[in-house]
């Protein structure tokens, strides 16, 4: 038996050694000189600004490229010039020209130039990555695009688009990651059969914003490196340290210990677990994106006025908000997020189970019907599903929850085989023509349509509500073109298969030392640059 | 000249005809290999396309035009019948290329190298905690069995099996790093401070720290690894006990065993010489089996431990209809079954003279 006890000491004293040398290492506290970062960034796929889409991905060149004009992440009506100085409009309404700020230098050292503008936007047209549409819209392709967005000497730039728009849609389109200037010299220095730069410029950087992104690993850490020439002044944080923390109860507790600066994924649960902490406060902004139950009017039940309305009034908005949501939504109703031009803050609806059995026995449906529901398999959306499953209980509608994949729920959706689906849907420029070119216009209604925005994934298709959608984003006065949007919401909210249900809120926990992080209306617009720690 | 003809002849067939028979098992087993790869790749290839994902959402999202989705269902070569599809894969794979990943806009070929040396390096401390423990654990029971070393091993190797992995992960982090603070943040390999700063040669960072002689490195990557590589061994130290506690007891009834203590030979010698040394052979192939496993399947802890491993890579790659990643990290994983069933085969030979 001694030999046995000899043996065990022996391994007693391994695992002594091991516990002594992890002893010294587990107190690191985060760099003074730098920031780290808990986020679950696993959607980037791409860092060339011509092809960034996703949210992670548009946050981190938000922060690392100079777009020609940029706005108040507090007040978003508010439009200046970032790496444009100035502009003017011409009388047509159709030519915008921009005067470029002098002095700006790209992390290679190179200086900005108008030509680099005209590039990056000709370029972003001619790869016609999934972002393009966002300027291709003004009349673009590849090939008019060097003749209608082009360098007119080294610092101006010419834009001349096919019709007289609304010009702050055109302008918030300019704010959009797509519209992000790379250095020229240097991505054509990397050019391979002819494909400007395209296949370096997905793992690589050329930009001259804030921040250089100086190492991305997917799904691990994205390294922001301070630019200490950036013509609007050095960051304090030397190095932003994104690190990927896939499961939020780990980043609480990494934001608990001060491992960590910011938790960028507090669920509800956790949020109301650090409310307390007074090493951590909670900083909260209203993001674009819209949260809603969309129903198919292929399914003959869905198509009937009355049961669409009568859904409308089978969702508990204020319940959610308070319960499921609690600090992370807001109830909002129209197609456009509050914060933007015309958005229409008006709640018609709420949970009222007598008028929607009234409604449903009015369809011929007084006992309910069977119905399917798809959603994303992400613990707020399926809450929400079952909440919405549990009301819709109350009329006689038995709803069965499919959950699935991400990219399975788009799927489905759009070939158009779902009944009811409930997800999100974040506007890709600040402009409200973003969300009503989605929801409210859809001119082909056919399988095969060469379109297929979110109204037609549900089989609507309003043919009026199309033409003033149209004739809205053409309006170049701002107070007319509000009032054309509330209509268009306010018949929306009313006759389309759409239920819109909660506007998101980003929430971060921060510790009590950090300053100057800011949370924009979108993730181009969260902001490391003024970060300091105090 | 004439006459020697015939015995020329006759001696290259019998050379040819002996070295066929001496290559033979090699392209037997060549055959074995591309065949079993083969058959992976093949049913891997099936179930991705079985998927309910669409492949060009997973590439372009869901926002693109409609017109940039018809093209790139084109480029993507989704038009073509799904053998055709397989079979330029495979043309691909037989000239040394993986595809890209639509994930990481990586080679395929890099990521792995990239992800692999992480898994390897955090499996094989598991199963070398896993055989530092389990044998000797599994020897105690076998020793005392039915007293109560055996019910508390056995009651632990219990515990070991059945206890969920994301679960035991959880515990273990809110014990060992929030209340103890024995261990690093379960944030990756390493802390920032080193992440950004070490030169990665292997990949692997334990190795690479103490190639770059920075002691500091080492140690916050030791405190990093210590914890999920201990909960991993934890299912390898339940498995491996208890297959030593059933060989050893199998080899404790051998007449051998009866004949050296009658002999007079110490009990020391008996349990940890003989009766061991013979319970090796089988364990050896167990060993192998459970460090491939662990190779692969340890997805659950890479998750919560933000461990950029393998399994992850695999699974997020299935989830995304990454086709190229999901098989490319099958290939590296059919590889590792193979190579760790070889190892094994040479060291049952080398530790059995029987089996040679």
């Amino acid at each position: 038996m001694k030999l046995f006890f000899n043996k065990a000491r022996h391994l007693v004293g391994i695992a002594g050694l091991a516990l002594s040398l992890t002893a010294t290492a587990v107190h690191a506290q985060t760099p003074k000189d730098a920031l780290v970062v808990g986020w679950q960034f696993d959607d980037i796929i791409t860092l060339d600004t011509a092809e960034v889409f996703e949210f992670s991905g548009a946050e981190i060149t938000g922060n690392t490229y100079d777009r020609l004009i940029g706005y108040d992440p507090e007040d978003v009506s508010k439009i200046f010039g970032v790496a444009a100085q100035s502009w003017s409009i011409s009388d047509d309404g159709k030519t915008f020209t921009f005067k470029m700020r002098p002095g700006i230098k790209f992390s290679s050292g190179n200086v900005m130039s108008a030509e680099d503008a005209a590039f990056s936007l000709q370029r972003a047209i001619i790869l016609d990555k999934s972002p393009a549409f966002i300027l291709s819209q003004f009349g673009f392709s590849a090939d008019n695009v060097k003749d209608k967005i082009k360098a007119v000497g080294a610092n101006t730039l010419t834009i001349t688009t096919d019709k007289a728009y609304a010009p702050t849609f055109v302008l918030y389109c300019l704010t959009a990651t797509i519209a992000s200037i790379v250095d020229k010299k240097e991505v054509l220095s990397h050019e391979v059969d002819g494909d400007m730069g395209y296949a370096w410029l997905r793992t690589h950087y050329a930009g001259s914003g804030p921040y250089e992104i100086s190492q991305w690993k997917p799904s691990e850490i994205v390294v922001l490196t301070a630019n200490a020439d950036y013509w609007g002044g050095a960051p304090a944080m030397k190095n932003i340290f994104i690190r990927h923390i896939g499961e939020s109860s780990v980043q609480q507790l990494l934001l608990e210990k001060g491992d960590i600066d910011i938790a960028r994924n507090l669920e509800t649960e956790q949020l109301k677990s650090v409310a307390n902490n007074d090493q951590i406060k909670l900083l909260k902004k209203g993001k674009g994106t819209l949260y809603y139950l969309s129903m198919n009017l292929k399914d003959p039940i869905l198509a009937k006025p009355q049961v669409q309305e009568a859904l409308k009034y089978l969702i508990d908005y204020k319940g959610l908000e308070q319960t499921v949501w609690a600090g992370r939504g807001q109830v909002q109703q129209a197609f456009l997020p509050k914060g933007f031009l015309g958005a229409l803050e008006e709640q018609p609806f709420s949970l009222n189970v007598e008028k929607a059995k009234s409604l449903l026995k009015e369809a011929g449906y007084a006992d309910g019907f069977e119905m399917e529901l798809i959603v994303r398999n992400a613990s707020i959306r399926i809450d929400t599903a079952k909440s919405i499953q549990t009301t819709f209980a109350k009329a006689g509608i038995k709803v069965k929850l499919i959950p699935m994949d991400g990219k399975q729920v788009l799927t489905v959706y759009r070939a158009r085989k779902h009944q009811l689906f409930f997800g999100g849907w974040g506007p890709d420029y600040q402009d409200p023509h973003t969300n009503a070119d989605t929801f409210a216009k859809n001119l082909d209604n056919s399988d095969g349509a060469k379109s297929k925005p979110v109204a037609w994934r549900n089989a609507y298709a309003p043919k009026l509500m199309s033409k003033d959608t149209r004739a809205a984003v053409l309006e170049s006065d701002a107070s007319k073109r509000a009032k054309m949007y509330l209509a268009i919401q306010r018949a929306h909210q009313q006759d389309a298969p759409f239920a819109f249900i909660m506007q998101e809120q980003e929430v971060a926990g921060l510790r009590s030392n950090i300053e100057g992080f800011i949370l924009g209306p979108s993730f181009d617009s969260n902001s490391y640059k003024n970060v300091v720690k105090k | 000249m004439t006459e020697s003809q015939p015995t020329d002849g006759f001696k290259a067939v019998s050379f040819i005809t002996s070295s066929f028979i001496k290559i033979k098992p090699l392209l037997s087993f060549v055959s074995m290999l591309a065949m079993t790869f083969f058959g992976l790749l093949l049913l891997t290839f099936v179930i991705g396309r079985l998927m309910p994902t669409d492949p060009v959402i997973a590439m372009i999202g869901d926002k693109a035009p409609e017109a940039l989705y018809q093209k790139t269902y084109i480029e993507m070569g989704l038009d073509k019948p799904v053998v055709v599809q397989f079979f330029y894969y495979l043309g691909g794979v037989l000239q040394g290329d993986l595809g890209t990943s639509v994930r990481t806009a990586n080679l395929v070929s890099d990521d792995i190298l990239n992800y692999f040396p992480a898994t390897l390096e955090l499996a094989t401390l598991a199963t070398i905690f896993g055989v530092l423990f389990g044998v000797p654990f599994g020897v105690l029971a076998a020793v005392r069995q039915n007293q109560w070393p055996d019910y508390l091993v056995r009651f632990l190797g219990l515990i070991g099996h059945s206890a969920p992995i994301f679960w035991l992960a959880m515990m273990g982090i809110v014990l060992f790093y929030q209340h103890l603070d024995w261990v690093a943040a379960p944030e990756g390999r390493l802390s920032v401070v080193y992440e950004y700063t070490l030169v990665k040669v292997t990949n692997m960072v334990l190795i690479d720290t103490l190639i770059a002689g920075d002691w500091g490195a080492f140690k916050d990557a030791f405190a990093h690894i210590i914890l999920p590589a201990s909960l991993l061994s934890y299912y390898s130290i339940a498995y491996l006990s208890r297959m030593t506690r059933s060989f050893m007891l199998d080899q404790l009834q051998q007449e051998y065993v009866i004949t050296a203590r009658v002999k007079g030979v110490s009990e020391f010698s008996i349990v940890w010489r003989h009766a061991l040394g013979n319970a090796w052979v089988p364990l050896v192939t167990v060993i192998a089996l459970t460090y491939a496993t662990l190779l692969e399947g340890s997805v659950l802890t890479e998750i919560v431990f933000s461990w950029p491993g393998l399994g992850r890579y695999i699974t997020d790659g299935l989830l995304a209809a990454d086709m190229n990643a999901v098989l490319g990290g099958t290939i590296v994983v059919g590889a590792v079954f193979i190579f760790l069933n070889l190892a094994s085969d040479l060291l049952y030979k080398v530790l059995d003279p029987r089996a040679r």
